[in-house]
């Protein structure tokens, strides 16, 4: 999986190379086998496969990224143990941070401590404020609707603890922002003391007139107008799978719906049959079975499939936004020279401000280039990923269907006048 | 797929699956009647065609005739292939014998024909009788009917069910000749009228009952099935919208695009998978059907049973009355009020003539009477003991086909997972090559 001519990261001195992390593929495998020889991961935890679902955690957790090739990680960290806090203001959720690191920017070597979402919040502002000519990665969504969704059900909690520990693990991964300090203390400091960064802000208070310019952008150069337009029929095609998702969601519960009122019915029939009393009751047991597996898929897709495309939009929306910056940078550089060049006499040196938007843009350039490619890989993953556990899930479902089917066949066929015909029945 | 008489459901496939062939929905039990017509002769409803011509009110009409085809067994089985024996008949023609045989043979549960409009119809379905596929399924249902009545251990040997399947002319006024129609129209009458039974054969009224209740269950499920059916489709069809959406995106991905594309190609596969899937689950309902049918024609014996009981009472009724009668006019006492009594005691008696006449004139009825008793006595006896096996035979026949209906239901869901699980692994394939 190497991608060439990809920039070199950063080197460090690391624990585990390449070699020891299972390969992702494999450990997939094993994901579809709920039971199988418990996955430890290099850092110790044991892996959750628990559901095809967590296949993508699974390789969340692995974080095989390309720039890291043949390159060891030093940095690894986990979202885990959710638990709700009730207090007389506020009931909330937070979730332990574990770090392991070999790192000689942080003080120890492992870490935990407790966050919750404002915490997980704040650092991505922090992140965004301070690297702006960076991709930060997303956040699941801020805000749900209080009737529609409960914030305290366990599905949601896992849902949103998955999206945490993904957007941790790709700022831990990232060349850049994994030596950001705001994201050092976020993982080492007991109190997060959020006025910390109001001192910080003053320091990087030039970065605030990345968002101000309002400078008039000559000519895009084509690759960045190239992203502009890809990740706007990107966006397009997120929305449509996700109203495509919904609508199966929809006529999927529908069907449930008719489903439900099967089981019933054939019970009925059964009470007033002799002979076919048992036949029936069978079956009637049967359409009750279908019906749990189809309203598994379903949820599944509600709370598994969904937030990870509502996630990319979001994700979209912050890339675009730094496709904006870059632009003012570039529009500031571009005026500002524009102006010399009319007014100099073509003698003296470029005056050195000029220089520096000069500077900014061409570091902004890079930076975003870099990231680029990284969120390009990330996004084959991450889709990779999505579609094949929703794929896993469909298989599963049918797999659980036929089962259930094939043992209410099993119990039709065991009645003396079938002996005969089962006798002859030949194995697939 | 002909059927001969032989269970259709061929366990000794190499597949685990039957194959399943339109024709393949009769399954005969094991001891079916030795002698019945099916054991000499082949039969089929090979074919359907659309005729027009004129009707009775001399009116153009388009109609469907279905061709008849028959054979004997025992010269297909000694090498030699005789040619077929065919004639076309229409569902009018169907419904005719069908009357014939319903008042012919009281005591038999006749086999039911296929519906003759679509119902419990979902929106992919056509409610059209002209529709194709109602047409086709239609052809299947009246095959069904002709074997299930030459397996028939009495009906098989109705001389003029041989006719049908042999005399394409004439054949109607044949029917009409037997005069059954007079004794349908009397019989329909009474069948229509409300009376009450003293002394319902319990056996009769329970079976009645059972028949109500299937049916009724029968048709919630076929309701049922109704809506899980457009529900189905509509789930497979919107899958469809991710093949599109697939191909648009790979337009603008470049490694991603490869994968996607073909994933979107087993996507398509997919959503038009469902229109097997939902032919084949017709095949149950069809025979959901024909049972819901049978339940019908389970409850006219047992209402026919009702009438046969009920004339028998009402012969006896009247023999009692007469038989009353004749003991006050003999002994001169008036036991029950009537009014005769009161006039003659009000103007007086009649003269010993008149008594001697109308005493010889009751001995006479009552005569007739017992005779007519005797009579009916003896037809409901018949009737009863007739129907009886008829309706036992009926049970059995219920209790496998439904069981085997059942079973192909089962093999027909498995199937279906079968495929859904082959297409989603090939688009996971397709996936993991993104």
């Amino acid at each position: 999986m190497s991608s060439a001519g990809a920039p070199r990261s950063l080197a460090s001195s690391g624990q585990k190379s390449i070699q020891d992390i299972c390969h992702p593929l494999s450990a997939e495998e094993s994901a579809l086998n709920p039971g199988s020889a418990g996955l430890i991961l290099p850092n110790g935890t044991p892996v959750d496969t628990s559901s095809p679902a967590s296949s993508s955690s699974l390789l969340n957790r692995l974080q095989l990224d390309d720039d890291l090739d043949g390159e060891t990680r030093d940095l690894f960290v986990t979202v885990e143990d959710p638990k709700k806090h009730v207090s007389t203001m506020e009931t909330y959720i937070t979730y332990r941070v574990c770090t392991k690191t070999t790192r000689t920017e942080f003080d120890l070597p492992e870490y935990s401590v407790r966050r919750r979402y404002q915490d997980f919040d704040w650092l991505r502002n922090k992140l965004e404020e301070s690297q702006p000519t960076h991709l930060i990665p997303p956040l699941p969504e801020k805000f749900v609707m209080k009737g529609v969704v409960d914030r305290f059900s366990e599905e949601f909690v896992e849902t949103r603890r998955k999206a945490l520990d993904k957007f941790l693990k790709r700022v831990a991964d990232h060349p850049v922002l994994s030596f950001n300090e705001h994201f050092n203390a976020f993982l080492s400091a007991k109190d997060l003391n959020k006025r910390q960064g109001l001192a910080l802000l003053t320091k990087m208070g030039e970065s605030v007139k990345y968002v101000t310019g309002g400078y008039k952008l000559r000519a895009r150069p084509a690759e960045f107008a190239a992203m502009g337009d890809y990740l706007d029929l990107f966006t397009q095609k997120m929305g449509t799978i996700d109203r495509i998702a919904q609508r199966i969601i929809k006529e999927q519960s529908e069907f449930l719906m008719e489903l439900r009122e099967y089981g019933p019915v054939y019970s009925s029939w059964s009470s007033f049959e002799e002979d076919l009393h048992d036949p029936l009751e069978g079956v009637s047991g049967c359409m009750s079975n279908c019906s749990s597996a189809l309203e598994e898929l379903t949820e599944d897709m509600s709370e598994n499939f969904l937030p990870v495309l509502r996630e990319y939009v979001l994700y979209i929306e912050s890339m675009k936004n730094v496709l904006k910056k870059r632009d003012q940078v570039q529009a500031e550089y571009e005026t500002k020279l524009e102006a010399v060049v009319f007014r100099e006499d073509k003698k003296t040196a470029v005056p050195s401000d000029v220089e520096k938007c000069q500077d900014r843009v061409e570091c902004f350039n890079a930076d975003l280039k870099a990231d680029w490619d990284r969120w390009e890989n990330n996004k084959r993953q991450d889709f990779r990923q999505l579609l094949t556990g929703m794929a896993d899930k469909n298989i599963q479902h049918y797999e659980k269907f036929s089962i259930i089917e094939v043992s209410m066949l099993l119990k039709l066929l065991r009645h003396p006048q079938n002996q005969k015909e089962i006798n002859n029945i030949k194995p697939i | 797929m002909r059927v001969s008489g032989v269970p259709v459901v061929k366990w000794d496939k190499p597949e685990f699956l039957p194959t399943h062939t339109v024709s393949s929905v009769l399954i005969l039990p094991h001891h079916d009647n030795i002698n019945c017509l099916l054991k000499k002769m082949e039969i089929s409803v090979a074919e359907a065609e659309k005729r027009t011509g004129k009707n009775a009110v001399n009116m153009q009409e388009t109609y469907t005739v279905y061709l008849i085809e028959t054979r004997p067994v025992d010269a297909a089985s000694e090498g030699t292939n005789p040619a077929l024996d065919s004639l076309w008949r229409r569902y009018s023609e169907f419904e005719l014998l069908r009357n014939y045989l319903l008042v012919t043979y009281p005591f038999a549960v006749v086999p039911p024909l296929p519906e003759k409009r679509a119902e419990f119809v979902w929106h992919k379905l056509s409610a059209d009788n002209m529709d194709p596929d109602f047409v086709e399924r239609r052809r299947v249902g009246l095959e069904n009917f002709l074997l299930r009545v030459a397996s028939h251990p009495v009906l098989s040997s109705d001389k003029i069910f041989y006719l049908f399947l042999t005399e394409e002319n004439g054949w109607k006024e044949t029917v009409f000749e037997t005069g059954f129609q007079a004794k349908a129209d009397s019989r329909l009458k009474a069948l229509n009228a409300t009376f009450r039974v003293k002394n319902p054969d319990k056996r009769f009224a329970e079976m009645k009952h059972y028949g109500d209740e299937l049916q009724s269950v029968i048709s919630q499920l076929l309701r049922v099935r109704a809506r899980a059916a457009d529900r189905l489709y509509g789930v497979y069809k919107v899958h469809g919208n991710y093949g599109r959406v697939f191909s648009e995106w790979s337009a603008i991905e470049k490694e991603m695009g490869d994968g996607l594309q073909s994933a979107g190609h087993h996507m398509d596969a997919y959503a038009a998978s469902v229109d097997d899937i939902l032919e084949e689950e017709e095949h149950y309902a069809d025979q959901l059907k024909e049972y819901l049918f049978y339940a019908d024609a389970l409850r006219t014996v047992c209402r026919k049973h009702e009438l046969t009981q009920y004339e028998l009472e009402m012969a006896v009724q009247d023999l009692t009355s007469k038989k009353q009668q004749q003991e006050e006019l003999a002994t001169g006492t008036i036991r029950t009020f009537s009014l005769k009594g009161m006039t003659s005691k009000l103007f007086g008696q009649e003269t010993p003539e008149q008594r001697e006449a109308k005493l010889k004139m009751l001995e006479t009825q009552i005569e007739e009477g017992e005779e007519q008793v005797k009579e009916r006595n003896a037809e409901c006896d018949e009737f009863v003991k007739s129907a009886w096996v008829d309706i036992e035979r009926f049970k059995e026949q219920k209790d496998h086909d439904l069981r085997e209906s059942l079973i192909s239901y089962a093999i027909m869901q498995i199937s279906m997972c079968k495929k859904g699980i082959q297409v989603w692994n090939n688009a996971k394939e397709c996936f993991n090559k993104m």
